[in-house]
């Protein structure tokens, strides 16, 4: 599938996009600064080891597919290997040189975060995780 | 019309974001340069001809606002940064004084935040209560559902003119004179009224009035605090520095200028400010009743377009400005953004600072169109071209 088509994808069918009040759950925020696009996620941890993501919230088609391929990829990783895949997908938007093997399909922004306010869209689900999980290693 | 004037225009791009702010035509432009160019000396701060001529030059643009506006006097205009700066300096440095906890001050959902978050501060500091005035059907802010909000304890009301999403005209006459037959002062903010229709600040009769420049073919971080003269008095200056002190020897002994001065500390963005005097010297011969009528027709024409897309909800077909504001159905607004802006079309999305308004509107995030008088009908043929096409916008979003 080419990469439009993968983003879609997720777009209109997202992985576990359901609110979540459970109190195994915790809730991490996680909005842009033009205002506009509002997730939350939530992030079950067992031990050091991501035991499931959900999210809710309103967002671009960006901000969404990402949250949702973020979600499908990280979901059963110990939290030092959802930080390393964070800080590749960082070094990607940032259109640095960067480990394509530790994304997995999430690669699919490469191009698209060219265009500057799309970066952002992309990072957010991202910045909140890392946000939680680094809360949570405190 | 007047698209030659403005050099942007010369390029592939169709400019409908004028509710942020608008463009600038050369003549503004150039005022500036020169200014930077041959005379950028400080105002009132050297008795030499260059800073003669800055200080000649900058009160000059007092006068032109001060007749814009039909102001009573020049001691009622003060140049500040911009509309948020201004309401800031009016809650602050009038309201903060002189209200006490329990008085009430009414807005409504549909402010900006500009004048929505001073007045939060205030109710946290001083236990002012912020209550709501009810929009109707239309998002529109009723004489009657005003007076059916007013208390005994309402001290003021704060209200834009013409509202950034909506874009209603808000009947600031018939507010103010039922406001002051209450004793309640009116602020307005006029950031999208003054650009786009003519004001006369004494016939509305408001107490204090905001807007900025850049909004109206000005230059950025420039703005206007009017204030009718026996208020200005008592407003306490919220910033003390250079220029709008006469002198100061000990705590007990500080002594500030008369109006406007006073609230006018520090170096002023005196470049700014003498731009911003040509863009109204600009506007005044095109004529600002010519300017609305013709922004209301262009709306006419967009709406009467947008209607007939059955995939377009538009939250606002009513209106008497030049605000349109959609969502195209199962697209997120930024998204509907992204794909005109493929196209070199700039609109707003988002909830355009009037975070509170989703409460009434029950949408958090829109499209909007702001149009202005150098905007075309030919322009909006595109724009509905491009949005008539809901299989393109949905393949061309991302």
């Amino acid at each position: 599938m080419e990469a439009r088509e993968i983003i879609m994808e997720h777009y209109m069918h997202p992985v576990n996009r359901k609110r979540m009040d459970n109190e195994e759950y915790v809730q991490a925020n996680t909005r842009n600064e033009s205002c506009i696009d509002n997730i939350d996620l939530y992030v079950k941890f067992n031990n050091n080891v991501i035991e499931d993501i959900t999210f809710d919230g309103e967002a671009c088609a960006i901000s969404i597919s990402s949250t949702s391929i973020m979600i499908k990829n990280l979901i059963g990783k110990t939290c030092r290997e959802a930080l390393h895949y964070i800080h590749e997908f960082y070094k990607m938007t940032n259109e640095e040189e960067y480990d394509k093997s530790v994304l997995g399909d999430a690669y699919v922004y490469e191009d698209i975060v060219k265009n500057g306010h799309r970066k952002t869209c992309a990072n957010l689900p991202l910045k909140g995780l890392e946000k939680a999980i680094l809360e949570h290693l405190e | 019309m007047n698209r030659e004037d403005f050099p942007l225009l010369k390029e592939e791009i169709i400019y409908f974001d004028n509710g942020a702010t608008s463009l600038k035509p050369k003549c503004v432009i150039d005022k500036m340069v020169d200014y930077y160019t041959n005379y950028p000396a400080n105002a009132h701060r050297g008795d030499y001809d260059l800073s003669y001529k800055v200080d000649q030059e900058y009160e000059e643009v007092r006068e032109l606002v001060k007749d814009f506006i039909h102001a009573d006097a020049l001691e009622e205009i003060v140049f500040t940064s911009g509309t948020t700066e201004s309401l800031n300096m009016i809650v602050n440095g009038f309201f903060e004084p002189i209200l006490e906890e329990g008085d009430e001050v009414l807005i409504t959902t549909s402010e900006h935040a500009s004048n929505v978050l001073p007045w939060f501060r205030l109710a946290n500091k001083k236990g002012i209560q912020v209550n709501y005035i009810p929009l109707d059907s239309n998002y529109y802010l009723t004489i009657d559902n005003l007076k059916k909000t007013v208390t005994k304890n309402t001290k003021v009301i704060s209200i834009a003119g013409v509202t950034n999403v909506i874009g209603d005209i808000r009947p600031i006459k018939d507010i103010c004179k039922f406001a002051h037959e209450n004793n309640i002062f009116v602020v307005v903010d006029g950031a999208q009224m003054v650009p786009h229709m003519h004001v006369d600040v004494k016939d509305l009769d408001v107490d204090f009035l905001a807007f900025s420049a850049h909004k109206m073919c000005g230059p950025t971080g420039v703005g206007v605090l009017y204030g009718k003269k026996e208020l200005l008095e008592h407003l306490e200056p919220t910033v003390l520095g250079g220029g709008m002190n006469e002198a100061f020897d000990s705590p007990q002994e500080i002594y500030y200028k008369e109006l406007p001065t006073r609230l006018e500390a520090g170096t002023r963005n005196i470049a700014g400010v003498i731009g911003f005097g040509e863009a109204i010297k600009y506007l005044n011969k095109i004529g600002m009743d010519h300017i609305h009528k013709y922004e209301l027709s262009l709306r006419q024409y967009l709406i009467d377009k947008l209607i007939p897309i059955k995939h377009i909800d538009i939250i606002n077909i009513e209106s008497d400005s030049g605000i349109v504001t959609f969502n195209v159905v199962n697209v997120f607004s930024q998204d509907v953004a992204y794909y005109l802006n493929k196209y070199n079309i700039c609109v707003r999305a988002g909830n355009h600072c009037a975070k509170i308004l989703k409460s009434s509107v029950g949408v958090n995030n829109t499209v909007r169109v702001s149009l202005y008088f150098y905007n075309t009908y030919e322009e909006i043929d595109n724009l509905i071209e491009l949005l008539s096409d809901y299989g393109k916008i949905v393949k061309e979003m991302i």
